[in-house]
């Protein structure tokens, strides 16, 4: 089945290759990574999709906690979550073409941003279902070019993803010390 | 006070208690080198950058303490590569520091330009590059704490040339901040009630010892364990010494070449502890056959390795000698007698079958040599080895009364480890006796670092045990390959002479009686001194599990009428 992880990872030179060298080299397979800025200057987001029972997201997850970069990660699949992918797709459109184009694009509340002679630009922005059903649609009239962004996650409410985790400072309380912001969670060597 | 980069290096170098700097100079490195005459720190020229590595290591593994190297950029860093990957196989905590070209150079391929850390990436288990000066306080600190915490490994710094110059305001952080780096420690308390539940109804137990036991300092606990549960104990390549081999709990090194006796024992159980050990495929044999029915526990710091070879019951994710001290009083005391008792008849029937029950036929046998060292030394010694037949004969037979004694490339299998850690260990312990069991080809790999064992006038003896072949390729050719010996006969130079270049006293020993004399006379020189063992060409370790066989599928040693 399919699985939505994020990263939380320190905002460093190299951790993206960090990251992406950790996949390679286990062999693991990745649907889609996207990473990018958070409310915090210190650190970056990564939203992770693969394919994989639980056993495959744990091996993942323990092998991402390894990364000293990376601060926490979530499991967010079966949780109350908000996920978005962002694509843009060329589909070509004889003039004729272009108003049955923006009926389709308005039921799914997407739009055309860009109009040339011969093709349009659609912008589609929603869950992965919605942005396949719109280019099930779209694919007869001829996708000249597609671009996704990759799927980025959020958690509803207060709620944290699932950890499976036991380490990463649960120190046997089953706590997790990232309930804390991670700035403040700095430790003292021995 | 303002500093330069270089001189920050070893301010936090001496703060971290570093006595000893294994390394080789070099253009990019130069301030580092220069700025050390000012420090107290004793540098150790090797001749070549692989064997300062390897001495970092055998140093860190003798000691528990961290191994430093340093290598200039380039072709001194790659130099590094083999011996960072045989730290990071066998969780050794070494830092490596290596100048790298001024840091507006970076990206240009200037000369001697290689881009380390790139390399170094899924070899270390963190790595820096520092272009400022400012930065150098803070990334030692955190590379110290990285490499000797947690799982330990080795840990990197790529050290622009202009930081090593710049001056700085040299401030020492007192705190570090990692947010994402947070080893385990105690294991949750509901999962060590499951496990107390397995070791309950356990009826054939055993344990799993790896080197996890030694990095935490568990063998305490671990025989606190096994004897208030009857237990016993096999052990890896790496955790030997765990627990002493002469306990009556032990059943010694388990595997490919384990005793026959302990791969019987796994493959009956019906409950695996394993403490601190991966699975490796060399103590697994085929996954698929593995313990067919064994319950398994899985005390474990790295919860990566949980579920990686083989899928376990319970994992206890923590520091190995925290959760036994948590582990421990939640058990009752328990009998195993009747299991006791059928693996005792499994060791009589090896001992039966062992090199050690034949009559002396007037050949020299490496098995031999190794057991009269043993008696020589009083089991006591440091013994570090090369990788091979002599290798798996040194685990097999110089048994290991106490931890951090065996020093061997495992993960990595690293031929050529053997004269440089052995070098690095006697830095550890001047006071103890230090041998290097090594074999002609893994000797040869390294054995310009004789040159560095007489400058240093390290005490390191050095017992070559030749038998003129790539022993353990051979050995397989022999098992496998229809005795095709391809690419494994091997002509040596003249050890003695070698050694006598070197102005280091020698010995060839072409007959079981002059083993002992020779051994004694090393022994009564100081410094270095180089034994030849005139061996057995062709001689196999047993029993051997086939690579991917079951484990209880060993080809035995066979019995001499
Ligand atoms: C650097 C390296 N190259 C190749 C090997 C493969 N290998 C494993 S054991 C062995 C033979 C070792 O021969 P020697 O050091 O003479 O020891 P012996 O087996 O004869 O005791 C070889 C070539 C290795 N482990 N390491």
């Amino acid at each position: 089945m399919q699985h939505t992880l994020f990263a939380l990872v320190e905002n460093k030179p190299g951790v993206l290759n960090r990251v992406a060298s950790l996949f390679r080299r286990r062999n693991f397979n990745i649907e889609s990574l996207n990473v990018g800025r958070t409310e915090s200057p210190d650190v970056s987001r990564m939203t992770i999709v693969m394919e994989g029972n639980e056993v495959d997201v744990s091996i993942v997850e323990a092998n991402l906690y390894k990364l000293v970069n990376v601060i926490d990660v979530q499991d967010v699949t079966n949780q109350p979550a908000v996920t978005r992918d962002l694509a843009l797709i060329k589909v070509r459109a004889k003039p004729e073409q272009r108003s049955e184009i923006a009926n389709l694009v308005s039921i799914f509340r997407a739009k055309i941003v860009d109009v040339a002679p011969e093709t349009v630009i659609v912008e589609i922005t929603g869950t992965e279902d919605k942005i396949e059903s719109l280019l099930e649609l779209l694919r007869p009239l001829g996708i000249e070019e597609m671009v996704r962004t990759g799927q980025v996650a959020m958690m509803r409410g207060t709620g944290s993803g699932e950890r499976r985790v036991p380490s990463a400072g649960s120190n046997g309380n089953g706590k997790s010390a990232l309930n804390s912001p991670p700035s403040a969670s700095s430790e003292t060597a021995n | 006070m303002k500093k330069t980069g270089a001189e920050i290096l070893w301010e936090c170098l001496v703060r971290e208690g570093v006595e000893v700097a294994f390394g080789y100079p070099g253009g990019a490195i130069m301030p580092v080198h220069d700025a050390m005459l000012n420090y107290p720190v004793h540098h150790v020229l090797t001749r070549h950058e692989q064997g300062a590595a390897h001495m970092a290591d055998g140093y860190a593994r003798a000691s528990g303490k961290v191994g430093v190297a340093l290598a200039t950029s380039g072709p001194g860093a790659t130099n590094l590569v083999t011996g960072i990957a045989t730290a990071m196989m066998d969780s050794s905590p070494i830092v490596c520091i290596t100048g790298q070209v001024p840091a507006h150079l970076i990206g240009g391929d200037a000369f001697q330009e290689t881009d380390v850390t790139g390399i170094t990436l899924p070899i270390t288990k963190h790595n820096y590059l520092i272009t400022r000066a400012d930065e150098v306080a803070q990334v030692v600190r955190e590379a110290f704490h990285i490499a000797r915490s947690g799982r330990p490994g080795p840990v990197l710094i790529d050290f622009c040339k202009n930081a090593q110059i710049e001056e700085t305001e040299f401030v020492y952080p007192e705190k570090i901040a990692l947010p994402g780096y947070r080893p385990p420690t105690h294991a949750p308390v509901a999962d060590l009630e499951k496990a107390v539940e397995l070791i309950e109804q356990a009826e054939r137990p055993v344990i799993l010892a790896g080197h996890g036991v030694l990095m935490s300092g568990a063998m305490k606990e671990l025989q606190m364990l096994a004897v208030k549960t009857q237990t016993p104990v096999a052990m890896t390549l790496l955790g030997l010494g765990a627990i002493p081999a002469s306990h009556e709990l032990s059943l010694g090194m388990m595997g490919m070449h384990g005793e026959a006796y302990a791969n019987n024992a796994i493959q009956n159980a019906d409950l695996l502890i394993a403490l601190g050990m991966r699975f490796d495929d060399r103590v697994t044999g085929n996954l698929r056959t593995y313990a067919p029915r064994a319950r398994k526990i899985h005390v474990e710091i790295d919860p990566s390795e949980v579920h990686k070879n083989v899928k376990v019951d319970v994992p206890l994710i923590g520091d190995l000698k925290t959760v036994l001290i948590d582990l421990i009083p939640m058990l009752d005391e328990y009998e195993h007698e009747s299991w006791l008792g059928q693996i005792a008849e499994w060791k009589q029937e090896s001992a039966e079958r062992s090199i050690m029950a034949w009559p002396d036929d007037g050949r020299l046998y490496t098995a031999h040599a190794i057991r009269a060292l043993w008696e020589a030394t009083d089991g006591n010694s440091i013994v570090a080895t090369g990788v091979g037949q002599h290798q798996m004969w040194a685990a097999q037979y110089y048994t290991f009364e106490h931890p951090y004694r065996l020093i061997t490339s495992g993960g990595a299998g690293t031929m050529g480890f053997g004269l440089p850690a052995a070098i690095g260990a006697w830095f550890a312990h001047q006071d103890k006796e230090v041998w290097l069991i090594d074999g002609d080809g893994s000797f040869q790999m390294t054995q310009a670092e004789l040159s560095t064992a007489v400058q240093e006038g390290a005490n390191v003896k050095i017992a070559i045990m030749n038998n003129q072949f790539l022993g353990m390729v051979r050995q397989w050719q022999e098992f496998f390959f229809d005795k095709r010996y391809a690419a494994t006969p091997l002509t040596g130079p003249d050890f003695v002479k070698i050694a006598d270049a070197h102005g280091i006293p020698a010995r060839r020993i072409t007959e079981p009686d002059q083993v002992f004399d020779a051994i004694a006379f090393a022994q009564k020189t100081t410094g270095p001194v180089v034994l030849e063992f005139r061996v057995e060409k062709e001689e196999a370790v047993y029993p051997m599990v086939p690579s991917g066989a079951d484990l209880d599928d060993m080809i035995r040693r066979p019995v001499r009428q």
